[in-house]
């Protein structure tokens, strides 16, 4: 995982609320078993024509979209299924940030697992974006994890809530999985006198 | 670790008064009691193996399912790492995303899905991960056949990468899904990192009427509370209603938790729940049975447990549901109008997708598919409900009825107790069993622009099959509307 310190990236808005993984990535893309080349069907069943060709209304295939790194969203991004594939998607594409108001517990899991920062705002702060990025197709935004602040383009500082284990995590590039496997002494302990018997080989 | 014990002391103001007083006489000394607790909170703390300052939780698993979608690049990542799966006998994997629901014994056509599907076989042989293969009579979707084989209990911790692991909450289990990153976790170490949830008590007060089922009552509360409603909750469902139902309901309940954004649900256990363990392959037995159900009898919520939050629905009061929009909280009762989106974005594009017009009845609403199956209600009594509606009756010509058992288990029950003999003769299409149509990954799909009522858990744009229009319903409507090629009412057939 690469770290995630400060960069300021350009603004790809999708006003939808409850946008649910299925919609990131359709189900029948998860047949694969590596976690590149989901990129390219990123929103795939918004994103093209039941042709195959580029739906021109959608905002990923418009001139504002190259280079974008930071996608605005509506309330309750990511619901729905577990699939990882939805961040491997996000990231295959470019993304580094998602703004909304709230995440799904599952997605929002997944996302800091592999270094895609969820950026939580107020409602107030997420239509102030909708409207700046509607007037300004090169709408820019600043996002500082050391400092949790979300810099809007009016030099406005906004805090956003991360828990501290996750960001130094992404700070470092961290492996969560080490710090599990530091502590296997205690997992050895607690195998031995408090888990329950079970077994699936019997 | 979290305390279990909270030292409750009379108010500060009188202790500063009884220091000045002199001796503490008896009354008002330091009482030590044990803090009342949620089910919730007991299995948490029975399973934190490590909880330093500042980091989640260390939380131990005490069951890991996996299947072919969600875990390739987790095997993946064990092997660049050269480490094993710690506890293969935690550890059970099937096969029922990918997989075809018919001539199962054949190669599957699908050359990405065969990949897929062989890769599981392929990991678990490597490492040393029981499987229940195509063929098998364990085989099923992964949250029907872990209460099936016994490995899903009260108060253990049940992980898998599918967010429907909720399901196994009906046992008073702590389940809940994980992404592949986090499968990976659980392969190498047994653990997971985690952070502790709010806890929120739902209650269904009173009874449920004839024709309302366990469907009905957790598509009722998701449209209740909305799909994001329960975010960083976890359910615990109580009431009459919920004590009332089988196993099988309680599952259906727990298993749609994530549709209204909670990570779990869980039911405390009970007698039903003994009951339906007692005979099943996995569990101890004798003596040690015993000391199990002696044990799962401390986990139910204590006496003045505190919840973060209540929400109470009435039972008595509900209807068949059906969901209209494109996601599970756009639900209404089934002789309920079309709602009128009323300036709402979401309304308007969910019907424009929809194509349904604001303010006309969904009873009469024609379909085109009817699919009973998916881990929300693919078991014996969904079968039983829906097969109780079109026993004597035919599916109306004009639709495609298909029927999933969950488990080979089921599917085997089910022809034993004739049911799959109604299914035929009222001219569905009797399958083996898969995820099938609720995710619609194996060829099993809407076509565009197809309506569809399915027992299944998410009506998402394009779940069932790119452009198709899902409505969600119990068993019992679903079958109703089988024979009468349109959404309807089933408390017509009672």
């Amino acid at each position: 995982m690469q770290p995630v310190t400060c960069f300021s990236g350009k603004v790809v808005p999708l006003p939808v609320s409850d946008i649910d993984t299925d919609q990131i990535i359709p189900a029948r893309f998860l047949k694969t078993i590596e976690k590149l080349g989901l990129g390219e069907n990123l929103f795939n069943d918004w994103r093209y024509l039941p042709d195959g060709g580029p739906n021109p209304e959608f905002v990923l295939n418009q001139p504002r979209a190259a280079g974008g790194t930071i996608l605005l969203a509506g309330d309750n991004f990511g619901c729905g299924s577990s699939r990882e594939h939805a961040p491997w998607a996000l990231l295959g594409f470019g993304f580094r940030a998602v703004i909304s108001t709230s995440f799904a517990d599952i997605f929002r899991n997944n996302c800091l697992k592999n270094g895609l920062l969820p950026v939580t705002v107020d409602a107030a702060t997420l239509a102030e974006l909708f409207d700046a990025a509607s007037s300004d197709e090169g709408l820019e935004v600043t996002v500082d994890l050391a400092n949790q602040t979300l810099t809007l383009p009016s030099g406005r500082g906004v805090s956003f809530p991360i828990d501290n284990f996750s960001k130094q995590c992404l700070l470092e590039g961290g492996d969560q999985l080490s710090y599990i496997q530091q502590r296997m002494a205690a997992i050895t302990a607690y195998e031995s006198n408090s888990a329950d018997a079970l077994n699936t080989l019997a | 670790m979290a305390p279990r014990y909270a030292v409750k002391t009379a108010g500060a103001p009188v202790q500063d008064a009884l220091a000045r007083a002199g001796p503490t006489p008896a009354w008002a000394r330091l009482e030590l009691v044990t803090k009342p607790r949620t089910l919730y909170e007991k299995v948490w703390d029975s399973h934190v193996v490590a909880h330093e300052a500042g980091a989640p939780a260390v939380l131990y698993i005490d069951l890991h399912l996996v299947h072919e979608v969600t875990s390739p690049q987790a095997f993946q990542g064990l092997r660049d790492r050269g480490i094993k799966v710690r506890r293969p006998d935690r550890t059970q994997a099937t096969m029922d995303h990918s997989i075809p629901t018919q001539n199962q014994a054949l190669p599957i056509m699908d050359p990405i899905a065969a990949k897929q599907v062989q890769q599981l076989r392929v990991n678990c042989r490597e490492f040393d991960v029981p499987l229940a293969d195509l063929g098998d009579e364990s085989q099923g979707i992964v949250h029907v056949i872990g209460p099936e084989l016994g490995l899903t209990r009260p108060g253990i911790t049940v992980v898998c990468g599918d967010s429907h692991t909720s399901t196994h909450g009906a046992f008073g289990a702590l389940a809940f899904g994980i992404g592949t990153t986090e499968v990976e976790h659980v392969l190498a170490t047994q653990c997971l990192l985690q952070h502790r949830s709010k806890t929120c008590e739902v209650r269904f007060a009173g009874r449920a009427a004839d024709g309302v089922v366990a469907k009905d009552l957790i598509l009722a509360l998701i449209a209740e509370i909305g799909i994001g409603g329960g975010t960083g909750y976890v359910l615990e469902y109580s009431g009459e209603a919920i004590r009332s139902l089988s196993m099988e309901g309680r599952m259906t309940v727990c298993n749609m938790s994530i549709e209204g954004g909670a990570r779990a649900g869980m039911v405390a256990p009970d007698e039903t729940t003994y009951e339906f363990l007692a005979d099943k392959p996995t569990v101890p037995k004798g003596a040690e049975w015993d000391a199990a159900v002696a044990r799962w009898r401390k986990l139910p919520s204590d006496e003045g447990a505190v919840y973060d939050r209540t929400v109470e629905i009435d039972a008595a009061a509900l209807e068949p549901m059906i969901t209209w929009g494109t996601n599970p909280g756009m639900g209404v009762r089934v002789s309920q109008p079309v709602p009128e989106p009323n300036g709402n974005p979401s309304v308007r594009k969910a019907l424009d997708y929809m194509r349904l017009e604001p303010g006309k009845p969904l009873i009469g609403q024609p379909v085109d598919v009817v699919f009973i199956g998916s881990c929300t209600n693919s078991r014996i009594s969904d079968l039983r409900q829906a097969a109780s509606l079109l026993h004597g009756r035919k599916v109306n010509p004009k639709v495609r009825m298909m029927v999933v058992p969950g488990s080979e288990r089921i599917r085997a029950q089910a022809e034993a107790e004739g049911l799959a003999d109604v299914f035929r003769a009222a001219g569905a299409d009797w399958r083996q069993a898969g995820c099938s149509m609720c995710i619609a990954m194996n060829g099993d799909q809407l076509d565009s622009g197809q309506y569809c009522v399915s027992t299944s858990n998410r009506n998402f744009e394009g779940r069932q099959g790119k452009g198709g229009r899902t409505f969600l319903a119990s068993p019992l409507t679903a079958a109703a509307a089988a024979v009468e090629g349109s959404v309807a009412d089933p408390r017509r057939y009672l």
